[in-house]
């Protein structure tokens, strides 16, 4: 059996790898959208 | 998964993949292509990223229709056997979560959309996602037996704004491929709706077949796919696509009215006897991605 306070800390875990991974990818994402839209001259 | 020492599911902070199953993927993914076979035949490519990051855009909405439409339905996919299982119903996520999991999925989606492409582009996915959760889930699903007719037009979006996030205009193509996904999705819907009308009867969802009886839908079914033939067929005589384009449009829209017949002539009122709707049914998620890979298809040689 697995404990209810151990079992919150390991989904908050989990949701903060998520968030992470999430944000890097938008930094990403912004980087190549600004590139992009600097040689449109949009 | 280990057991779990507690009595309220809720008090957990939801797992990640409640929240993914919250945006319906399996949805999305005929969505995203529609999406993505609107900008494939604008005449005009954006840049890579900004295309890729317009059909994020465009999954995102889609996902945070999802939510938010299992947020305010909660309470009646509980009483569904197709939808218990669902994050709300099943009580593994508390409301709150899913609301406002959807308000910002919706609000980034779009702005992300204006940023990226063009606020046209933008304008028209806000105005999606507002009517597939204001106007279908809210006002008419609840309301009328009409509401898959009106709220199919929620769904018929996306190609719509993969052309317009290309090419920051609408012109007639994008508008005749919204108006043939807005007149499939009746048959599509009422085909399911045929077999699981027993779980929107005890939902109390107005669907046609528990409004207006199982042979009234049955005729709706085919008279709704007659147009739809005809809007699927229209870009090749209108000279917005070639042959192979019409050609196939042509088969494929055959093979559905075909299908459809056998849904009017088919008499069985129990769900587990219903072939042909079932037939039908699997057959319209078929046709609709066949339909838009020829359309693309058939821009790509013609250029």
């Amino acid at each position: 059996m697995v404990k209810q306070e151990d079992e919150i800390v390991r989904r908050q875990r989990e949701r903060s790898k998520i968030l992470a991974l999430l944000l890097g990818a938008f930094v990403v994402l912004m980087f190549f959208i600004t590139i992009a839209k600097a040689s449109l001259n949009w | 998964m280990p057991a779990i020492e507690m009595t309220d599911a809720a008090a957990l902070p939801a797992d990640w993949r409640d929240f993914l199953a919250l945006t319906k993927p399996r949805v999305m993914s005929l969505v995203v292509f529609s999406a993505l076979a609107g900008m494939l035949v604008a005449p005009q490519l954006p840049p890579f990223a900004l295309g890729f990051t317009a059909i994020l855009c465009v999954a995102l909405g889609a996902g945070a229709c999802g939510a938010l439409n299992q947020w305010y339905e909660a309470e009646i996919d509980a009483k569904m056997r197709r939808t218990a299982t669902r994050p709300l119903p099943a009580g593994r996520m508390d409301r709150q979560s899913a609301l406002h999991f959807g308000v910002g999925l919706g609000s980034f989606s779009v702005i992300l959309m204006g940023v990226a492409t063009n606020w046209l582009a933008a304008v028209l996915l806000a105005a999606s996602i507002l009517f597939y959760v204001l106007i279908y889930t809210v006002w008419l699903k609840p309301r009328t037996a009409q509401n898959i007719v009106i709220g199919g037009a929620a769904g018929a979006f996306p190609p719509l704004i993969g052309w317009v996030a290309a090419t920051g205009r609408i012109e007639l193509l994008p508008a005749l491929l919204f108006a043939i996904i807005f007149l499939w999705t009746p048959p599509h819907f009422w085909a399911l709706s045929l077999f699981v009308r027993s779980d929107y009867a005890a939902a109390g969802i107005p669907m046609l077949p528990v409004v207006a009886g199982i042979e009234s839908t049955r005729k709706q079914i085919f008279l709704y796919s007659l147009p739809m033939a005809a809007a699927a067929i229209a870009p090749w005589p209108l000279g917005l696509a070639g042959a192979v384009y019409g050609a196939s449009a042509a088969i494929l829209s055959f093979v559905f009215v075909v299908l459809a017949g056998r849904v009017l002539a088919s008499r069985s009122s129990d769900p587990s006897q219903m072939g042909a709707e079932k037939h039908l049914f699997a057959y319209s998620v078929f046709y609709l991605f066949a339909l838009f890979t020829v359309l693309v298809v058939d821009r790509w040689i013609t250029w």
